[in-house]
């Protein structure tokens, strides 16, 4: 039960840990903002998600204590992280920031357009 | 220009409920365990702010009437009135109490005037803080 219980912490903390690896190699290679903070949102709320999971199983399982309070954080991550990424690139979309030169397809550049510029001055 | 916030809003709606009442468990917790009344206030004017960010200013008051500066009076009223109870029955300034009552859903539960002086001090700060995040936001 010991080994099982260690065996399920150490991959959730390890997956989490490889997650935010990962979303900080993404920060640092994508080349425009809003790939960046497709990087960013995604994988940084899942990782920061498995290893709150981990935290709270080595709590349950191994020192018998039963903390909900992790579990609401997870709830609160999962609805809060990407819809922080959402108001973010909107935000700077609007401001006028370019999306990348190799971007294929921009369906809001007809929704914003004309508006954006008379914004801007 | 007129922008859809839609997302933001119904985020805002949920997250409100998660925040506050997280604000009254600190709030609660801090006799035993890391909280009180400072923290507790805090939390729950982020939890006020973020609805101000979603929506504005006036809905917000709509929403909450609330004049928060009676809020900080009533909240000085209670911490002196709890630390005054004492020098009616013959004890220093500011001597606490605490006893055992048996409420029929929490059964045996230790009340403390302590936490009323908390609950002034939760009230001064939700006080405070809106009060100045009112007056910087609202200068029409």
């Amino acid at each position: 039960m010991t080994i099982l219980a260690n065996i399920l912490v150490i991959f959730f903390i390890s997956v989490g840990l490889l997650f935010i690896v990962v979303t900080v190699i993404g920060l640092i290679r994508l080349p425009d903002l809003y790939s960046r903070s497709h990087a960013a949102s995604k994988s940084s709320t899942l990782g920061v998600m498995c290893i709150l999971l981990g935290v709270f199983f080595h709590f349950w399982l191994k020192e018998d204590h039963f903390n909900p309070g992790i579990l609401l954080g997870i709830v609160f991550l999962f609805i809060t992280g990407p819809v922080g990424a959402h108001i973010m690139s909107r935000s700077s979309y609007i401001a006028g920031v370019k999306p990348w030169s190799g971007t294929v397809r921009d369906d809001l550049k007809e929704e914003f357009k004309g508006k954006i510029k008379k914004e801007k001055l | 220009m007129k922008v859809n916030n839609v997302i933001l809003q119904f985020t805002a709606k949920i997250v409100f409920f998660i925040i506050f009442f997280f604000a009254i468990h600190i709030f609660f917790a801090g006799h035993y365990t890391p909280g009180g009344g400072f923290v507790g206030g805090l939390v729950t004017a982020s939890a006020i702010v973020l609805l101000i960010i979603a929506f504005d200013l006036n809905t917000v008051q709509r929403l909450l009437p609330i004049n928060y500066v009676y809020l900080v009076a009533i909240g000085l009223i209670l911490a002196l009135g709890t630390a005054a109870i004492s020098m009616f029955v013959d004890q220093p300034f500011f001597t606490h109490f605490f006893d055992y009552f048996y409420l029929p859903l929490f059964g045996k539960t230790s009340l403390h005037t302590a936490a009323l002086f908390d609950l002034g001090v939760y009230l001064v700060v939700v006080g405070v803080t809106m009060t100045i995040i009112q007056t910087i936001g609202d200068d029409e």
